[in-house]
């Protein structure tokens, strides 16, 4: 439990099948911003049959808007946000190939089966825990939606990014999985 | 004759923009505290972890002056204001407005507003924020700030009992509350609870529930009582720090009661995460 798995962006499918449930995964490579107006817009165009404004197959979506970057600091503070917002665009994404989300809190059914479907995972990072977060991030660039502020997509170069596997790709869930132990009623 | 304290505009705004920066930059001592006591009580390895990890990140948010949370919050502001105060150069709410432009700015702090629900283009400078005013007889003027993060705002709940669903009612609409909130406010999680008033003023009483201190016991008995119940039952829900499964889901509920109609018996729980985020200046006090 206490091992940490190292793991490169792009993610193939074989680097997901090994994870499993409770896993800590540090993460090294590309991965890409978006929280509630970049997703409306992703899938908008996905509805559309248009070009995204980056390759989704293979790589992580993490859930976050960043607070601005001070002079000379590559991003501001950049913990989690809430995942559940995400869940009613997440199945369209996973269907053109995204391999994993990082985000906090519970998914519904409906995206932990397609997670099974499509071979992807989901991970948590520790909400709150955002300057922490923030110095496992080494670059970062707007790449589409600039005019939205703190909701742009970003590429962001990570090193190390510390996340643990919630949902794995057989369909297992961490949170369901860690009431049942702890609960006392 | 009455005592006249003059408080300038200006003042205002520079104290409102250095509490935005003060909450979101340093967490407070009870927090820290409570963080230290969770990480003994808990006894899930990985939970007790989170812990570590967030008492880390208050230290490195501290000596970066970066925010404890990306999510820097809407900007809720709490004034006192004595019957005795004048505000000079201006008018109190623009300057507090002024002062939430200011901080947000000057510390790099997240624009998190949006002008209207449905259209949602952001303001671009976290303003408006949200005023709650109150005469008090002191002869001051006493601002606080706190900045409330968006993901645990939204699992909060308000519901209109009847008075026959009475004491055990309102605890079990609480801890139903937490239940359904699961992993997604961040836990460990401090839970406001205003019971009685009216519909709006149940959830402002939640809300003022929270700017309690942890640590500081209620003045009514039984209020710590019915608090100490609801922790209880909230913890042996088993969701743990971060929901990943542990004993401390909630490290404090608060409540404050008013009274109500004889038809109503009005609960709002306000759900806050451990980035728990309030500064206070009294401003003209002698």
């Amino acid at each position: 439990m206490s091992t940490i798995l190292p793991i490169k962006t792009p993610l193939m499918e074989s680097d997901v099948t090994n994870l499993r449930i409770g896993d800590k995964v540090a993460i090294s490579g590309i991965i890409y911003t978006a929280r509630d107006a970049a997703h409306k817009r992703l899938v908008d165009l996905i509805l559309r049959n248009a070009e995204l404004p980056f390759d989704i197959r293979n790589q992580i979506i993490y859930y976050v808007g960043p607070s601005p970057a001070r002079p000379g600091r590559p991003i501001g503070s950049c913990g989690p946000t809430t995942s559940q917002r995400m869940d009613v665009y997440t199945p369209q994404l996973l269907a053109r190939g995204l391999r994993a989300t990082i985000g906090k809190g519970n998914r519904s059914e409906t995206v932990i089966e397609a997670m099974k479907r499509y071979k992807a995972v989901y991970f948590a990072a520790t909400g709150g825990a955002a300057a922490l977060l923030a110095r496992a991030v080494k670059n970062a660039e707007v790449i589409a939606y600039e005019e939205l502020g703190a909701e742009a997509i970003m590429r962001l170069e990570v090193e190390s990014f510390p996340v643990v596997v919630v949902n794995d790709v057989y369909g297992n869930d961490l949170y369901r999985e860690g009431i049942t132990k702890y609960r006392r009623e | 004759m009455a005592i006249r304290t003059a408080i300038s505009a200006s003042e205002i705004i520079e104290k409102v923009s250095l509490l935005c920066m003060d909450a979101n930059f340093n967490v407070n001592q009870d927090i820290i505290a409570a963080l230290r006591d969770s990480y003994e009580t808990e006894v899930s390895p990985v939970a007790k972890e989170v812990f570590a990890e967030l008492l880390e990140n208050a230290k490195i948010a501290h000596e970066c002056q970066m925010p404890i949370c990306q999510d820097t919050g809407v900007a809720v502001v709490f004034v006192e204001i004595g019957e005795g105060v004048e505000i000079t150069g201006g008018r109190l709410c623009d300057a507090i407005n002024e002062g939430v432009r200011k901080g947000y700015r000057e510390g790099y702090l997240r624009k998190s507003i949006v002008r209207d629900p449905l259209d949602r283009v952001n303001t671009g400078d976290n303003t408006p924020a949200l005023i709650h005013t109150e005469f008090v007889p002191e002869n001051h003027l006493k601002i606080t700030v706190m900045a409330k993060g968006g993901g645990c705002e939204n699992m909060s709940r308000i519901a209109m009992l009847t008075p026959a669903d009475g004491r055990e009612g309102v605890i079990n609409f609480v801890v139903e509350t937490v239940r359904i909130a699961k992993a997604n406010p961040c836990p460990p999680i401090i839970v406001g609870v205003g019971i009685g008033g009216t519909f709006d003023y149940a959830a402002l009483l939640a809300k003022k529930a929270l700017l309690r201190p942890l640590g500081i016991k209620h003045h009514e008995s039984d209020t710590v009582k019915l608090e100490a119940e609801m922790l209880d039952r909230i913890n042996n829900l088993g969701i743990g720090a971060q929901g990943l499964g542990g004993w401390v889901t909630a490290m404090a509920v608060h409540i404050e009661r008013y009274p109500c109609h004889i038809a109503s018996l009005p609960v709002a729980v306000n759900i806050e995460c451990h980035a728990h985020r309030v500064k206070t200046v009294i401003l003209g006090s002698h």
